[in-house]
This record gives structure tokens, C-alpha cells and sequence, in this order.
């Protein structure tokens, strides 16, 4: 804090060499709070400007979809109807749409807890895995393992998908050319891909690549944060490592995976990238489609901006309504009991 | 630092019969862990190796054998994935948007964030709540009405309007993370700088935002990643406009279908993959610093 402190005066000192082209009124006599050009302008400019921007093409757009979804509107005709809750009646008893929904939800119960077990089993992993003797140490060169498994993070999701397309690529791809190499000669030409039973975990397992590393890195972070002491004391008390993991670090950095949870449960809502990078169209029997995907095509080839909007409405309930399950579950389970010890 | 040291010696007293460091379990798991991590490791870096040597064979190389080193390191792939598929004119679009977005953002981001934090106003709660919201809805949500908008004040298709939108979209969580960090700063700074006549202006420019210089660099680094990365706005608003990278990828992947010029294919990853690769690796300490800033404060 103190440098911070020196910094600022450091600024000051130099502030009171330069000129202000204005003729600024006298500060001190601003106490009362008369509204100074000054004033009005900085709100003006530091609030305004920013909230508009943010209204115009943020709230304002959600806003609309809202009303949209309940109308026929097809966007380029100039009129739109008004029809209640159709659109809505529509896409339950739509085959396709519902299928993209429990793809959704599949998505939902595994990416999460597979990202963040994985995850989590690295980072405790890096940061508890060295000697049980003395101060609680890491693994040694442990950060090379850090900075290789950011990587993927550090990758444009349609980069992974395009890169992941052509490992699974049937007779060239890299998957089939170890395992042929290993003896199995049954994947030869096998289409990862073009499979329903396998398109699906296929891409599971190319989502979970590119984010273990960020959340591990997230996790490594949190375990640092606790007090060294803690696990000093477990381990006097008797407790191994895999007892240390469950009842120390778990617990105390409960937060972190409860953000981890509910960002993976979001993006595993949308997936829309890496879905239209690996199967575009959907997938074998569309095994692997998802709702961003048929709002997408919705909307923007087939026109119909009305029912799209009903999609969005849904996959916003949808993101609402886990991440309320989430904190729910947390709280139920005793996540906002101080953990004592 | 003294008392670890002190309880360590404490504990080898107290152990002193059993005095190797390493007992045999902790080599296993030692050995365990680093196996476990060594695999990972592999699982990540491998594809991205086979990806960067497969940018320097011909097709009929890719297919003839996955592994098989090039036959010659030749350039061809990239000059055609830079010149022709126009990888390189994609990325200029994805500098110039993502770098002005950013700076844009950065600066309303921190302003906002500094307001909101610092000042109590009819309705601060309400716009707080405002940036809350934007930040749970997906963007899937927003993007038929966004391109309407856009094609109303004739920003469709074009990188100024894909910029502000950028902005908008990054503004909530530039926002909330700099609201935190403006809260936690000292009032006797600003109550000094007005006592030495300093102005609204001049207080934040010259005090405050100098100030919020490492909250400023974590959220750059996580806006620049999330923009660099987007691809659902530009191919909804900017479908028919000049490309940005992430855009022009897919593009490239799409028309070339199941034929043609794979070499080509895989050279234009690597060019996407590398330079922030490089930018990673070189300033990866701070990123790591920087994600825990953000956790554990």
C-alpha cells in the first residue's frame, strides 16, 4: 500500500507542472456540491457514454427478443403479428428442437463435472504433491505443467474445433494413426465423428481439452491461497493426502468451484462454436445438435426471427434456472456455513 | 517464513529416527503425480505439434501417414493459407477491431466502474444490477434483435459497428471487476487530490486510473483472450462484412469441404494458434499472477 501511496504523490507532483488549458474553477469552493461544469460534464461523459453504448446494444437487444418471440415475425416483412405464446407451443412439440435440448442437458450434467474433477485432480495434484515432510510443497517444476495446460485456453475455440476436426479425421487424422499403430486395427477409417454413438463424447472430450487448463490454473490459485498452516495441522492431526484434499481444500475453496460450475454449465448451454466447427450440420441423427445451433440456422437461413427469438428466450430461462440450481444445491449442501476448523 | 522454519526443525526432532526427507510413499505419489501430469501434458501439446508439423506437408503427405515427417520444409501452405484464403488480411481486421474495442472498453469500463464505486446517486444500485444482467443472459438471446439494430443505423457488416459491439458486450465484466478494485482504494487519496485542485477529471485521469493499473492489466488480458476468441457476433452482425480471423477460419475450414488443401488448412491454424501462443508464453507470469488476483481477492 505504501508504494501505491508514493505513486500517487509522485502523480500529484507532476499534475501541478501542467497547465490546464481551462480555467478551472477553484476546487474548494465545490464543498456544498454546486454543480460544476466539471461536475456535470465528468458524469455525463463517465456514466452516459458507457450506458449507452451498453443499453443500445446490449439491454436494449435482449429487451426486444423478449418481445419478438411472441410474435410470427419473419424480419424482413414489414408486419409482424402478435401470437402469444405459439412460438413457445411450437418448439415443445418440435422433434428437432427437443432433441437439441436434451443434448443441452446432457452437456449440462457432464462437461461440468468432468472439467472440474479433472481439473481439480491436476491442481491438488501440482500443489500438495510434494513431500509430506516439513511445509506443505508442491510438485517440483510444477509450473511447466501450469503453463502447458493454459495453452488451449490461450486457443480461438474455432482453432481447437478445425484442429480437433482433423485429429478425428477418419483415414489422415492423428486419433486413428496411433491407434492403428497400436495394434488396433479396427479404427482404421473409424469416423469419430460421423458415428452417433461416438460424435457426442467426441466432442465432449474436445471441450473438456480446452478448459482443464484454465480451471486448474483457477484451482491452483485458490489452494494457494489457503493458509499453509491448515494443512500443516491436518497432517499433524493425522490426515493423509487424499483426506486432506476432501476435507481441507475442497471446502475452502468451495467459491471457486461453484464459479467454475456454473461458467462451464453456461458455456456448455451455448457450445455453439465448437459444435458448428466439428459437425456443422448436427451431427450423425443429430447427435450432436444443439439450440444455439437451430436458433442460428433458424434465424439467419430460414428467416424465421420470431420462433429464433422463442429459442433465445428458452436458452436464457434454461441458463437462469441452472445457475439458480446451482447456487441452491451449494447452499443446500452448507456452502455458506463458515468453514470451521 | 521464521516460524516454518522453526516448526520444520520442531517436527525432524521429533521424527528424528525416520530421517529421510522422501519417505517411500511420497516417491510414489511424486512418481504418480508427475506421470499423471506428463500424460496431460502430452494430450495438450501433441495435437498442436502434429498440427504445426502438418502446416508444412503437401496433402497427399497428410494422408499418406499422419506422423511422417515432411518431406522438405516448404513455406507454400503458408503463403497460400496468407495470401489466397486471405488469412492475412483476416487478421489485420481481427487487430484492428480487437485492439480499438479494447482500448474503448478499457477506458468507458473504467470510467463506469469508477462512477459506480465512488459515488452514491439515485439509481447507482440500479445500474449496478443492469451490468449484473447483461452479464447472465446468453448473447444468443440478443443477437436477432442486435442485427437489426445494426442494419437500422447501417453499422451491419461493418468493423466500426463489430467494434462497438464488442465494447458493449465486454463492458459488464470490465465493469464488475473494476468495480472492486475502485472500491478498495483508499478516499484519503481522492479527498487529497481535490484538496490540491484537482477537478473530477483530472482526479481520476491522473490518481485514480494510474492507481487501478494492475486490475487494468488482468482485465485487459481476460477482454483481449474473449474478443480475439469471438465468433458468434462476428458471424451474426458481420456475416457479409470483411472478416475477422475467428470468422475467416471457419470460412476457409467450410469451403474447402472434404477435398482440397489441407496443408493449406493447417497452416492457417497455426498462423490463428501461434502469435498468442508467443504473447502467452511470454508474459504467462502475470497471467497466473492475475488469475489468482482475481480469485482470492
Amino acid at each position: 500500500m505504501t508504494s501505491v501511496k508514493g505513486k500517487s504523490l509522485r502523480v500529484d507532483g507532476g499534475a501541478s507542472a501542467v497547465v490546464a488549458p481551462e480555467a478551472a474553477p477553484p476546487v474548494y469552493k465545490r464543498r456544498r456540491k454546486p454543480l460544476t461544469f466539471d461536475k456535470i460534464s465528468f458524469f455525463v461523459v463517465f456514466l452516459g457514454l458507457p450506458l449507452a453504448i451498453y443499453i443500445v446494444f446490449v439491454i436494449s437487444p435482449f429487451v426486444q427478443a423478449f418481445g419478438y418471440s411472441l410474435t410470427d415475425w419473419s424480419g424482413f416483412s414489414p408486419k409482424q403479428n402478435f401470437i402469444g405464446l405459439e412460438n413457445y407451443r411450437r418448439l415443445f412439440t418440435d422433434d428437432i428442437f427437443m432433441k437439441a435440448m436434451g443434448n443441452n442437458i446432457l452437456l449440462v450434467i457432464v462437461l461440468p463435472i468432468v472439467t472440474i474433477v479433472l481439473s481439480l485432480v491436476l491442481a491438488t495434484l501440482v500443489t500438495v504433491g510434494g513431500s509430506s515432510r516439513g511445509q506443505t510443497k508442491g510438485l517440483r517444476n510444477s509450473s511447466f505443467y501450469r503453463v502447458v495446460s493454459f495453452f488451449p485456453y490461450t486457443i480461438p475455440a474455432i482453432a481447437i474445433g478445425i484442429m480437433w476436426g482433423q485429429i478425428y479425421d477418419p483415414s489422415g487424422g492423428l486419433l486413428n494413426g496411433i491407434l492403428t499403430s497400436l495394434g488396433m486395427e479396427q479404427f482404421k477409417s473409424f469416423a469419430w465423428l460421423g458415428d452417433k454413438n461416438t460424435a457426442m463424447i467426441a466432442t465432449m472430450f474436445v471441450i473438456v481439452w480446452g478448459f482443464i487448463g484454465f480451471y486448474m490454473v483457477l484451482f491452483v490459485a485458490g489452494i494457494k491461497g489457503i493458509p499453509a498452516e491448515l494443512f500443516e495441522a491436518a497432517r499433524i492431526d493425522g490426515a493423509g493426502r487424499f483426506r486432506t484434499a476432501v476435507s481441507i481444500t475442497i471446502p475452502l475453496i468451495r467459491d471457486n468451484i461453484q464459479t467454475a460450475y456454473i461458467y462451464m454449465g453456461i458455456l456448455a448451454l451455448d457450445a455453439f462454436v465448437y459444435m458448428a466447427a466439428l459437425n456443422s450440420g448436427g451431427g450423425p441423427d443429430n447427435s450432436t445438435l444443439v439450440m444455439s445451433q437451430q436458433l442460428f440456422f433458424t434465424a439467419f437461413t430460414k428467416g424465421q426471427f420470431g420462433l429464433a427469438s422463442a429459442m433465445g428466450v428458452v436458452l436464457a430461462i434454461a441458463t437462469l434456472i441452472f445457475s439458480g440450481l446451482v447456487f441452491l444445491v451449494n447452499r443446500l449442501t452448507g456452502g455458506d456455513k463458515d468453514v470451521s476448523l | 517464513m521464521t516460524t516454518q522454519t522453526a516448526s520444520r526443525e520442531m517436527k525432524s526432532l521429533h521424527f528424528n529416527e525416520r530421517k529421510p526427507a522422501m519417505t517411500p510413499a511420497d516417491k510414489v505419489v511424486g512418481a504418480v503425480s508427475h506421470t499423471a501430469l506428463t500424460i496431460w501434458s502430452l494430450i495438450v501439446i501433441l495435437p498442436l505439434l502434429w498440427t504445426f508439423m502438418s502446416s508444412f506437408k503437401t496433402s497427399s503427405e497428410i494422408f499418406a501417414s499422419p506422423f511422417a515427417l515432411p518431406s522438405q520444409w516448404r513455406f507454400d501452405n503458408y503463403v497460400k493459407a496468407w495470401t489466397e484464403a486471405g488469412i492475412g488480411s483476416y487478421f489485420l481486421n481481427s487487430v484492428i477491431v480487437v485492439g480499438s474495442a479494447l482500448v474503448i472498453v478499457m477506458v468507458l469500463g473504467a470510467m463506469c466502474a469508477y462512477v459506480l464505486a465512488r459515488y452514491v446517486f439515485f439509481g447507482s444500485k440500479a445500474i449496478y444490477y443492469l451490468m449484473l444482467a447483461g452479464l447472465t443472459f446468453p448473447i444468443f438471446l440478443a443477437m436477432v434483435p442486435l442485427f437489426f439494430i445494426m442494419r437500422n443505423i447501417g453499422l451491419l457488416n461493418t468493423l466500426p459497428g463489430l467494434t462497438l459491439v464488442y465494447v458493449g458486450f465486454a463492458l459488464p465484466f470490465t465493469v464488475f471487476f473494476l468495480f472492486s478494485f475502485f472500491k478498495s482504494l483508499p478516499h484519503e487519496i481522492t479527498e487529497a487530490a481535490a484538496l490540491d485542485g484537482a477537478g473530477e477529471w483530472r482526479t481520476f485521469f491522473q490518481v485514480m486510473l494510474p492507481m487501478a493499473k494492475p486490475g487494468l492489466a488482468s482485465v485487459a488480458i481476460f477482454n483481449f483472450l474473449g474478443l480475439w476468441n469471438q465468433f458468434l457476433i462476428p458471424v451474426a452482425i458481420n456475416a457479409a462484412g470483411p472478416r475477422v480471423l475467428s470468422q475467416g477460419l471457419a470460412a476457409f475450414a467450410g469451403q474447402m469441404g472434404y477435398a482440397v488443401d489441407f496443408g493449406a488448412l493447417f497452416a492457417a491454424v497455426t498462423v490463428t494458434v501461434v502469435p498468442v501462443l508467443i504473447v502467452y508464453v511470454i508474459f504467462q507470469r502475470q497471467l497466473q499472477g492475475s488469475v489468482s488476483q482475481g480469485t482470492s481477492k
